[in-house]
């Protein structure tokens, strides 16, 4: 059975979302062939139109493309900036991204719900970056997202899964795809990600700073595949130091 | 304008007044710092800490941090390297007029200078602007002296109106304006103010700025809580390092962005690192020359305390330095810089306000960038603003 990622009537085979805002371009095309992405996310205002160093111009058309909303502090800018790229070409996937602090980057989930509805009433295919909130996930469903993408630690940060007792509720109670987005610092913690449940996993900071970046985008590949599978294998049991009974503690029943 | 013997505290007619908070908290910090207790101790548990404290960014500016200046640089790499990638942001001034009303001792344009004063024309700023964008540009910065009366709002305005053709993002390094006046030149394509308050001592400041609008220091200070409020989405901050204490003034740099900041957590922050060159074999230099390890010093400090603000590095700067710099700290650099008025479109129109350093073209920083593995960009924000 083909085990494919459906987002917004979209099939995808690759569980692996690529960011691209901390590359060196010449890089990118090598990245994603190593990485076999299929959605490449790319900020609207890094679109130099027309311009040298167009990141637009380093993405192969067969990526579907996953323009984000960065610089976006508000809903209606947020709006805005989605409707600038489709007006540019970009299609009518977007990430929503919402964030007035420039300090910490986090989303603010308020506004990113009012966006979400604005732009899903225009048909978009809206996958919204939050802070793992169950009331804010189902707020997100109703509004017309199509993808709900917390995020595992801050923006950057490669701090790892720091919220994943967090997402594990949002990925057992959201039906739509659950993408972990941002503070993914290593293969393996992808790889954990994926292992409770997530739909996939996006990454950039950790690649584009790798020592390496292709062997780097492999590995996250190949870790993303590998928790997938696990979860799809169903996890073995695994005993905590709890001592079990030897004698049956339900020996008491008489039938 | 004649108010040499003016409180610098004195706002003058029209000025706004805003709440002084966080000038009153800068000055306290300012006045207790003192550099000389800290201790090589402080120095490691600043080092060892996920995010800085106002404190232990005092401690990276002291005299003992400079044992520990290649950690810093350890720390300030891996801060950038997280925060911004392998980006560098490329940008070009342009200055559109020199005239000044101010009399600031240290500087070039001051208005007692007799220099060849220009200011270019709406089209001579078109043609500028277009020449620019041709090289491949798209950020700004709009620069005029401190004149009002030569260089008024509703000017600078009109060349925010004509580079809005042209570039994605434009900033203004010009004379602090009231907030209504910030929302105007916004409204027409401006995101970003550049305003320096080059010393942060009271009387260091009054004996330099003996003149104009500028002498009024609280004015000057809260420029870009001003320009947050008028609805700009970035501020940059720097002190003139080497007009006093470098130290004192760096820290207070710092402290002004990050109570700023706090204020206003979606300002996005800036900071340009000029300085008062040391002369070469002067065996009177004083200690607290900035020499270009000084000056890495607090450029390393801005990095670690605030890892997440722009870092520009200044053409004043040779090209050594530059190259040091970019990707290390620095996230930011401009090139084919010009301190003349006009002189992308042909020559300069107006004598230049200090010498620059580093007179690479676009393509020359562009070849040093790629050569560090660093990925110029030329477009990192939205004009919003429907």
């Amino acid at each position: 059975m083909q085990d494919e990622l459906v987002i917004g009537g979209k099939k995808f085979n690759s569980r692996f979302i690529l960011g691209s805002g901390k590359f060196s371009l010449k890089f990118m095309l090598s990245v994603i062939d190593n990485a076999e992405v299929e959605m490449v996310t790319v900020a609207l205002r890094r679109a130099n139109i027309g311009g040298g160093n167009n990141i637009l111009d380093y993405i192969p058309k067969d990526i579907t493309l996953l323009p984000n909303t960065s610089g976006a502090r508000t809903a209606e800018e947020a709006v805005r900036i989605a409707r600038l790229s489709r007006e540019v070409g970009c299609g009518n996937f977007v990430k929503l991204e919402i964030i007035g602090d420039s300090k910490y980057l986090l989303p603010n989930n308020y506004e990113t719900i009012k966006a979400t509805e604005i732009l899903a009433n225009e048909g978009f295919i809206v996958m919204p970056y939050m802070y793992p909130d169950l009331y804010v996930a189902r707020d997100l469903v109703n509004a017309g997202a199509s993808a709900v993408m917390p995020l595992g630690a801050p923006i950057g940060t490669n701090k790892g899964l720091k919220t994943k007792e967090f997402i594990k509720i949002l990925v057992n109670e959201i039906d739509l795809p659950i993408i972990v987005d941002a503070g993914i610092g290593r293969p393996s913690e992808a790889c954990e990600a994926m292992e409770i449940g997530v739909s996939a996993v996006m990454a950039n900071t950790a690649i584009a700073t790798a020592g390496n970046v292709d062997i780097m985008a492999s590995a996250f590949k190949n870790a993303i595949i590998a928790g997938r599978q696990a979860y799809l294998a169903g996890l073995g049991r695994v005993l905590d130091n709890k001592a079990e009974a030897s004698s049956p503690l339900t020996g008491f029943l008489e039938d | 304008m004649k108010n040499t013997d003016t409180d610098i505290m004195q706002y003058l007619d029209g000025m706004q007044i805003i709440n002084h908070d966080i000038m009153d908290n800068v000055e306290k910090l300012y006045n207790n710092f003192d550099y000389n207790i800290i201790t090589e101790n402080d120095v490691k548990i600043a080092l060892s800490k996920d995010v800085l404290n106002i404190t232990d960014f005092a401690t990276l500016l002291s005299p003992i941090a400079d044992k520990f200046l290649e950690d810093m640089a350890v720390r300030a790499k891996a801060e950038t390297h997280k925060h911004f990638g392998n980006t560098i942001s490329v940008y070009t001034p342009l200055y559109i007029a020199n005239y000044c009303e101010s009399h600031c001792v240290y500087c070039g344009f001051n208005c007692m200078n007799k220099i060849h004063r220009a200011k270019l024309t709406l089209d001579e700023i078109e043609a500028e602007l277009k020449a620019i964008a041709n090289l491949g540009f798209k950020e700004i910065l709009i620069l005029t002296g401190e004149s009002r009366k030569k260089s008024n709002v509703e000017y600078i305005g009109s060349a925010v109106s004509i580079a809005k053709k042209y570039f994605a993002t434009i900033g203004v390094e010009i004379y602090p304006l009231n907030s209504d006046e910030y929302a105007y030149l916004h409204s027409l394509g401006a995101d970003y103010v550049s305003v320096y308050q080059e010393t942060y001592n009271h009387t260091k400041y009054a004996e330099q700025h003996l003149r104009g609008e500028k002498r009024v220091f609280p004015y000057r200070f809260n420029a870009q809580e001003r320009a947050l409020i008028g609805g700009m989405r970035g501020v940059c901050f720097g002190a003139l390092l080497g007009l006093d204490d470098w130290r004192k003034d760096a820290f207070a740099v710092g402290c002004h962005a990050y109570l700023l900041q706090k204020k206003y957590p979606f300002a996005e922050i800036s900071f340009s690192c000029p300085r008062m060159r040391p002369y070469i074999n002067n065996s009177k230099n004083n200690p607290r020359d900035v020499h270009e390890r000084q000056l890495l010093q607090v450029i390393l400090a801005y990095r670690i305390f605030m890892p997440y603000a722009t870092i520009n590095i200044s053409t004043r700067e040779q090209q050594s330095f530059r190259d040091g710099v970019i990707g290390l700290a620095c996230n930011k650099i401009s090139a084919g810089s010009k301190v003349g008025v006009g002189g992308h479109d042909g020559e300069e129109k107006g004598d230049e306000q200090f010498d620059i350093s580093d007179p690479r073209d676009l393509q020359q920083i562009n070849s040093m960038l790629e050569g560090k593995g660093l990925q110029p960009i030329f477009t990192d924000s939205q004009y919003l603003v429907e």
